[in-house]
């Protein structure tokens, strides 16, 4: 079998202080979408920032093997253009930037590292013409500057429509579905689905089972308290949909992961 | 009177009569001088000078030396340029009148000016062509020296221009001591961009001065680059109805520079309108000072004014004095104020590293961005590619640039 694409082992993490992952273990293979469920609180967005390298979260134990390098040697730049991808809860809003002046430079970047060409401005705006039709993004937005009065559901489709130009070999969804409502659930859901493929895994992060209606996973992961407490299929879903994370909390976590 | 300060100043102006001179101007340069005297050097008890020590001009023997603007190019269609010794009738009508007269540094230069600049805008002259003026602040080897330019713009009724002035410098120890005075007739558009980019070890003084009759229009960019000391007084006068400033402003520092701008918007009539937006960057140990003064007299009802000063710190040890300050005196008035000092933000710095931009190129993109509303104003190219630069865009482009 191939050398698996991420390999997480006994991650600890703190946040100003609070440990928030308490050991979590995690494999990822090539082209498997992976979902991470649990309560408020019990790490899921922790572990996505931390993946994605940002500063102010310290990583207290443990390893995170990325195509076989170590992931949290890397700065966040370098893991962007090592194909890693996190799409943002709050997407960041960027007055005075274009969205295309943005996208062009971080795509330039990634290609650099690849050592392929970088684009000019008419090669840019052909594939950005291309992609937008892919994830349905209106081509008013991406003239825009970054983010800067988006709707709720424009920001996450931006989000998806810079996953799709910078093409990631691990895209992270960070509560992609928060504050969407069922329209714009499908659409960002539509992209999501029109970019996966064997070379792209995806750990989609989520409070509810309704992102994975549309983004259908190959595993799913609870997280309780900064540890993975259960590990199924998709099936598990709608357990938990049916039972909420309660009884997971109160069962030691052990008895929990042997049921 | 502050007499303990030109006691202890090394620098000891003379007064200076060249050979020549017309009778009005030899009169002015006299009276000028004992201004000077009479004010002295300012200190730290000044109020206008709290933020800003002028040790270094004081301390310096600087030698008057000769130079003045030049013009880049033939005057465009419609403009008049002459020397202030040549200079029509018109030009002793506001010479040494549009500027605040109670400035030391601004008496000091009508008292030992080469010759001034004066530019004319015919009436109802509609100029496409920026009139583009340039002083350079050369060194010299026999030690320090000083410059006192000056240049004065007389725009006539309707008439409709953009001034382009520049300040340079090759190094070395100089001390400019500048006044401006722009007269904006009824009717008239003027723009003023103003580039001060001199050396990082000039000294800088300059007064920059307008004074609007009714239903003009002057908008002002000013934009401060060099010198390892820089004090600009802006000073704009809305003297008649209807007139309407708009003063655009950025100031970018490092090392151990200190930037000192000083605005005064005085609406002196009904019915008049200014806009102010200043932005400062200081990175380094550089020092940046703001002081923004609108001022609406009695008479000034249905003012609108609105101002506002942001500023960036790059680094924990820049530092940046802003203090705005109203005083209305008129009750059916508009004015807003407002000011905010703060760091790059550290969410934003993330989103674009996650995005695979490098670390520093993801500052100046940001940097950028904080200047972006006032750059934009930048109409002159060369100007706006030299703000440009400043900011470390190691991108192609101008980030605020929509190609698409």
């Amino acid at each position: 079998m191939t050398q698996p694409l991420l390999v997480i082992e006994n991650l600890y993490a703190s946040v100003g202080g609070n440990e928030i992952l308490r050991g979590v273990d995690l494999t990822v293979r090539a082209g498997e979408i992976h979902a991470i469920m649990g309560p408020n609180g019990s790490g899921k967005s922790t572990l996505a920032h931390v993946l994605a390298g940002r500063p102010g979260y310290s990583v207290t134990g443990g390893t995170v093997r990325y195509k076989g390098r170590d992931l949290l040697a890397m700065a966040p730049e370098e893991r962007a253009r090592e194909g890693v991808f996190l799409a943002f809860q709050y997407p960041v809003e960027i007055p005075g930037v274009s969205n295309v002046y943005f996208l062009k430079a971080a795509v330039n970047a990634v290609r650099k590292h690849r050592g392929l060409p970088e684009y000019d401005a008419i090669e840019f705006l052909s594939l950005v013409k291309q992609k937008a039709k892919l994830v349905e993004i209106d081509e008013d937005l991406i003239k825009r500057p970054v983010n800067e009065g988006f709707s709720g559901g424009e920001k996450k489709r931006n989000e998806i429509f810079q996953m799709a130009l910078l093409d990631p070999s691990l895209a992270i969804l960070d509560e992609t579905d928060s504050g969407l409502d069922i329209d714009a659930l499908r659409v960002v859901a539509g992209g999501v689905n029109e970019l996966r493929s064997p070379e792209r895994s995806m750990l989609v992060v989520t409070h509810y089972q309704r992102l994975l209606n549309s983004i259908v996973p190959d595993f799913l992961h609870v997280l309780v308290e900064g540890r993975i407490v259960l590990s199924g299929g998709k099936e598990l879903a709608l357990e938990l949909e049916e039972r909420g994370y309660a009884w997971l909390e109160k069962e030691p976590p052990v008895a929990a992961a042997a049921r | 009177m502050t007499p303990t300060a030109l006691a202890e100043s090394v620098f000891l102006p003379r007064p200076v009569e060249p050979a020549g001179e017309t009778p009005w101007l030899v009169e002015r340069r006299r009276r000028a001088f004992a201004r000077f005297e009479e004010l002295g050097f300012p200190t730290p008890h000044d109020e206008s000078w709290r933020y800003t020590g002028i040790q270094a001009i004081t301390g310096t023997p600087w030698t008057r030396t000769r130079g003045g603007f030049e013009l880049a190019g033939p005057a465009p269609e419609g403009v008049r340029v002459h020397p202030l010794r040549e200079a029509l009738a018109q030009a002793r009508t506001f010479f040494d009148r549009i500027v605040p007269e109670a400035s030391a540094f601004s008496a000091l230069n009508a008292a030992l000016l080469d010759d001034a600049m004066v530019v004319e805008i015919l009436p109802g002259a509609v100029v496409a062509e920026p009139v583009e003026l340039v002083f350079r602040a050369g060194a010299s080897a026999a030690g320090p020296v000083l410059y006192s330019p000056r240049l004065l713009v007389v725009a006539g009724e309707r008439s409709e221009a953009a001034i382009v002035q520049t300040f340079e410098g090759g190094g070395g120890a100089t001390f400019t001591n500048a006044v401006t005075e722009i007269d904006v007739a009824a009717g008239a558009v003027i723009e003023h961009t103003l580039l001060q980019r001199e050396s990082r070890e000039a000294c800088h003084v300059h007064g920059l001065a307008a004074k609007q009759a009714r239903g003009s229009r002057f908008t002002s960019v000013n934009v401060a680059l060099g010198s390892a000391l820089a004090r600009t007084d802006l000073d704009v006068v809305l003297a008649d109805e209807g007139a309407e400033c708009a003063l655009y402003g950025l100031f970018i520092g490092g090392g151990t520079q200190h930037l000192d701008v000083h605005t005064t918007i005085d609406h002196a009539r009904p019915h008049c309108t200014s806009r102010e937006l200043y932005k400062g960057i200081l990175d380094g140990a550089a020092r940046g000072v703001f002081h923004g003064k609108i001022l609406v007299r009695p008479d000034a009802q249905k003012t609108d004014a609105v101002q506002t000063n942001k500023n960036l710190l790059l680094s924990r040890h820049a530092l940046v004095n802003s203090t705005p300050a109203l005083e209305i005196l008129a009750d059916d008035v508009k004015c807003r104020h407002g000011s905010t000092t703060g760091q790059l933000d550290a969410g934003a710095l993330f989103y674009l590293r996650s995005r695979g931009i490098g670390e520093e190129a993801a500052r100046s993109i940001l940097t950028w961005a904080f200047a972006a509303d006032v750059a934009e104003r930048i109409r002159i190219p060369r100007v706006r590619a030299e703000v440009e630069r400043e900011l470390g865009l190691v991108l192609s482009g101008s980030p605020a640039e929509v190609t698409a």
